[in-house]
């Protein structure tokens, strides 16, 4: 049966192209774009299998045993496939903009290996089918993202990666300490929905609360939540593309997912509000979203703002994930999606500026509308997104969480929530007046590349950030018909909560 | 022995043979007949593994005499591990060596015949069943190993060998007492004989006889406190030589301290001697990864982290002594997977060290601008390395990790988790100090060539058997668990 090989498969694809792209010759352009490519539609050719086979009640798992009572998993479920799909349709996007962005840049063959090894990383979280299996994916991660973070060689660059090490690992390491005593307490056990460990005995009670903050601070740090999110703004040093991995496809979603998997199908819903531990986090994940946003204002720096901007979007995932009630899983699930692409537009189109007309700061940016509307366009459309203007993907996201809030029996999420909107608002329509209704100052800080024609910026650069946040508004639109995000994660809520009555 | 040739006397012999050829053949001859009689030595290896799985673990009498008279040779798979570590270690080293002499001749004269019998001397040491033989050949490894790092010659090397072999005449000296003791208690040297004796009631004299031979291979093995001869012989030596050192030799004497405190000194094992080992192995990893970190020379950098390393192998004492049987087997299995893992990894580290010394032309960390340009598979190989040193999964070294936390979880002595979890974030800093300044983009007024081939996939070999030891750990406990009361 080739069924087990799926999952491995999936893995595979974009780990072989990135082995082979690192002894790549630098001027193998084409063999490496091809290289590239090919990955990544044999991913998402892969796991269009996998989600109709899901779809129908069927598992693909593939397992390994690497020592007695530890078992490396691959699995294939509702949840895995949530986000390895969100992240091989938007590296598909990066890679091609990467492309673009890096033409004629040096090191493009190292780039491209770490940058397919990352993706490697990212779907081995996706479908990691224990906690083991996570840590080791958790952990390549680190080590992939590690050489793109310091790509330009920089001295700021060197000091970032520096800080994303020191942060990284350490959470890493504070996760390894929660598995291996997990698997003390529990033996080795598998994700699965409702998870599996309130069958033990209620002495392990005490012991179960320590492993849980171990392991979600170790998964906080890559998620961002505050006081652990000190890497993030400074990693904005790294190339555009990079940006884009780590804040809508890679590391930040790492974290926030492995929470999911935590919270959901290694504790259980359940039996994490019994334990009394979803309202700690619920409270972390609030105050997350207050202080991320309110730290997005006073940024001037355009990559940075966008960065504060993540750590308050993700942390509406963990929040979601504490709401104790289909409807806010529901929100929490989606907004790993949503934010993903809402983010990555954004990125993109901070990217482009910046490559295009020099443009870093915030305050730079006046009258931009008028020489790049595309690209002004996209970015408006994911700005708008963020800030829950219907009927895009954030719009859909707030919603359930603010019904899931009420389902909850926690109505103070919805002050969290409507304060967070109006900060969103009060950091993203700035941008958008300064864009679209200033004039423009007499000259860009540098244009590299000049206007072409209708195309304000190289066809590569361009298209993804359009693709993307034309996406952000079908999810919106579409979020009610079959095979959405909102339906998918419908599919997994249902799932996950075993003894359910509203 | 119906199976012919017997895999056992062969593995000393046939070292003896190319060692002494080599010599004859004249200084710096013989290095393809060294990697061809390595390479055979390697399927001995395995087929005495494959024996050992099959029928469980022997004893060779040489001669047909036997105990008392004779010399017993015993295998078990404990032997079994380290004689498949030390000859998959030796083979990519050999053919590194072959072009690191090429490119740079310095002491390449005497290296082929010593590499001979300091294999000739591990091997023998894995097989022997009594202590006088054990004696004779750690004289004879040290002698080796002492001969190496002074092939280079120049007055640091030679420094550096003569207080290396003031550290190993004191150890085998200490040895040698203890033995003399032992004999005169109980009338034999005889690991077999001597285990039945020797029980908790044992006279003050063996007690002693235990504390000596204890010390003296920890000397040689060079524990916290005793590692101040190990950085400036491995560090000083040529690369192929450090290797050879760092990935095995250091090994031979954990080896005997392991078997001797699981089953002839087992019975006077105490608490507090494992955690004073423990203890002494948490200050190496701590102290030794903290001086590691503080290097300016790429191979003290390497050789610190093997004084760091090291200090793990001996979490396994406190963690195997007077505790529950499932956490005990479990420290074992992680401090034996932990001697492989290191060996492998430790010999990829240096010869990739060695690589990028030959194409910068100078041992120094903050130079090694341009090697990830030009060397990216030099680079990529002391990577991996170091992923197995950090205990990253999958490798050789999580898995060794994983094994001795899981003891210390099950035996309840959380606090080595602790040493455990910082060694491995200050391993970390030690490599990325390298490999961040390898990516720099190669500084003014410096050049860095490319290196042979070989070279280049000798290290990266040594390197992904590091690395697959943690995907395909198993089998290899298995065959540690032949001949190990279970």
């Amino acid at each position: 049966m080739i069924d087990p090989w799926l999952p491995a498969l999936v893995v595979l694809s974009s780990f072989l192209p990135g082995l082979v792209i690192f002894f790549l010759a630098e001027e193998r352009i084409r063999l490496r774009t091809a290289l590239n490519l090919i990955g990544a539609f044999a991913k998402i050719a892969l796991i269009g299998v996998m989600l109709w086979g899901v779809l129908n009640d069927h598992e693909y798992v593939f397992r390994h045993t690497v020592l007695p009572g530890l078992d490396l998993v691959l699995k294939a479920d509702a949840l895995a496939l949530l986000f390895v799909t969100l992240s091989a349709v938007l590296w598909l996007f990066t890679t091609l903009y990467a492309i673009g962005y890096l033409e004629g840049a040096p090191n493009r063959s190292r780039f491209f290996g770490f940058f397919s090894l990352c993706v490697t990383a990212t779907v081995g979280v996706a479908m990691a089918g224990n906690l083991f299996t996570f840590f080791l994916f958790y952990e390549l991660l680190t080590l992939a993202t590690y050489p793109l973070v310091v790509h330009r060689g920089t001295e700021k660059a060197l000091r970032a990666g520096h800080i994303y090490l020191a942060y990284t690992l350490g959470g890493g390491a504070l996760l390894l300490i929660g598995t291996v005593w997990l698997y003390g307490v529990a033996g080795q056990v598998d994700f699965a929905p409702g998870g599996t460990l309130s069958t033990l005995t209620p002495d392990t009670a005490g012991q179960l609360q320590i492993i849980f903050l171990l392991l979600i601070a170790g998964l906080g740090v890559k998620a961002a939540l505050v006081p652990l999110h000190g890497w993030l703004p400074m990693a904005m040093v790294a190339p555009a593309p990079v940006s884009a991995l780590l804040h809508a496809v890679a590391v930040v979603k790492a974290g926030a997912f492995g929470i999911v998997r935590v919270v959901y199908e290694v504790y259980g819903i359940e039996f994490a509000q019994s334990l009394a531990l979803l309202l700690p986090l619920a409270i972390a994940a609030s105050i997350t979203i207050i202080w991320g946003s309110l730290r997005a204002l006073f940024q001037d720096d355009l990559k940075r703002r966008l960065a504060y901007s993540t750590v308050s979007q993700v942390a509406y995932i963990v929040l979601g994930v504490t709401l104790f009630g289909p409807l806010g899983t529901l929100g929490g699930l989606v907004h790993l999606v949503h934010q993903g692409i809402m983010k990555i537009t954004l990125f993109f189109c901070a990217g482009n500026y910046a490559e295009t007309l020099g443009i870093h700061k915030v305050s730079e940016m006046d009258g931009v509308g008028r020489r790049m509307p595309w690209t002004t366009l996209a970015f408006t459309l994911g700005a708008f997104g963020m800030i829950g203007v219907p009927p895009l993907a954030g719009f859909i996201s707030k919603w359930y969480l603010g019904l899931g809030a009420l389902e909850a029996g926690m109505p103070w999420v919805l002050a969290v929530l409507a304060a967070s909107s109006l900060l969103n608002a009060a950091y993203f329509l700035p941008i958008l007046h300064r864009a679209w209704f200033r004039p423009p100052s007499t000259a860009w800080p540098h244009e590299s590349i000049p206007q072409r024609g209708r195309w304000e910026t190289a066809p590569l650069l361009l298209l993804p950030p359009l693709a993307t946040a034309a996406a952000t508004l079908v999810v919106g639109l579409f979020a009610a018909s079959d095979f959405s995000p909102l339906d998918w994660a419908k599919l997994i809520a249902d799932r996950e909560y075993l003894q359910w009555t509203p | 022995m119906t199976d012919f040739p017997d895999p056992l006397p062969w593995l000393i012999v046939l070292p003896l043979l190319w060692g002494t050829l080599a010599f004859l053949l004249g200084p710096g001859r013989g290095g393809r007949l060294a990697i061809a009689a390595i390479a055979l030595q390697g399927v001995l290896a395995l087929q005495l593994a494959g024996q050992l799985l099959d029928d469980g673990s022997r004893v060779y009498a040489v001669g047909g005499w036997g105990a008392p008279l004779g010399i017993d040779l015993m295998a078990d798979g404990l032997a079994a591990v380290m004689l498949l570590l030390t000859q998959a270690v030796a083979l990519p080293l050999a053919v590194f060596a072959r072009g690191y002499f090429a490119a740079s001749p310095k002491g390449r004269e005497l290296f082929w015949p010593l590499t001979g019998f300091l294999l000739a001397a591990l091997n023998a040491l894995f097989v022997s069943a009594d202590l006088f033989n054990i004696y004779v050949t750690l004289e004879l490894l040290g002698l080796a190993a002492v001969g190496l790092v002074a092939i280079a010659g120049g007055r640091q090397p030679v420094t550096a060998a003569m207080r290396y072999l003031f550290a190993t005449l004191l150890g085998s000296g200490a040895y040698l007492l203890g033995v003399a003791l032992i004999y005169g208690s109980y009338g034999s040297v005889s690991l077999a004989v001597l285990t039945p004796l020797l029980t908790s009631e044992a006279p003050l004299a063996v007690t002693l006889a235990a504390a000596l031979i204890l010390t003296g291979l920890l000397l040689k093995t060079a524990l916290f406190p005793f590692h101040f001869w190990l950085p400036p012989a491995h560090g000083g030596a040529p690369a192929p030589v450090s290797a050879l050192l760092s990935a095995l030799v250091i090994k031979a004497s954990f080896y005997l301290v392991l078997r001797l405190w699981l089953e002839l000194f087992a019975p006077l094992a105490t608490v507090a001697a494992a955690q004073l080992i423990g203890a002494l192995g948490a200050a190496a990893i701590l102290w030794g990864s903290w001086l590691a970190l503080t290097q300016t020379r790429l191979k003290m950098l390497v050789a610190y982290s093997t004084v760091a390393q090291v200090g793990y192998l001996f979490l396994l004492f406190p963690l195997a002594t007077l505790v529950p049987l499932g956490a005990a087997d479990s420290a074992v299995q992680g401090g034996v997977m932990q001697a492989v893992a290191h060996g492998l990894a430790k010999a990829a580290m240096f010869a990739a060290a060695g690589s990028m010394i030959v194409a910068t032309g100078r041992d120094d960390i903050g130079r090694l601008g341009g090697v990830g340009a030009r060397l990216p598979l030099t680079l990529f190989s002391f990577g991996l390395a170091g992923v197995t040193l950090m205990g990253l999964p999958p490798s050789g070294g999580f898995s060794a990790k994983w094994l001795l936390l899981m003891a210390a979880l099950e035996s309840g002595q959380w606090w080595w988790v602790a040493v455990m979890i910082a060694g491995g974030l200050l391993t970390a800093a030690y490599v990325f100090k390298v490999l961040r300044r390898a990516f720099l983009p190669v500084a003014e007024g410096d050049r860095v060539t490319r290196v042979p081939r070989t070279l280049e996939f000798s290290a990266f070999a040594l390197a992904l058997a590091a690395i697959l030891l943690g995907l395909f750990g198993a089998p290899l406990l298995e065959l540690l668990a032949v001949g190990r009361a279970a």
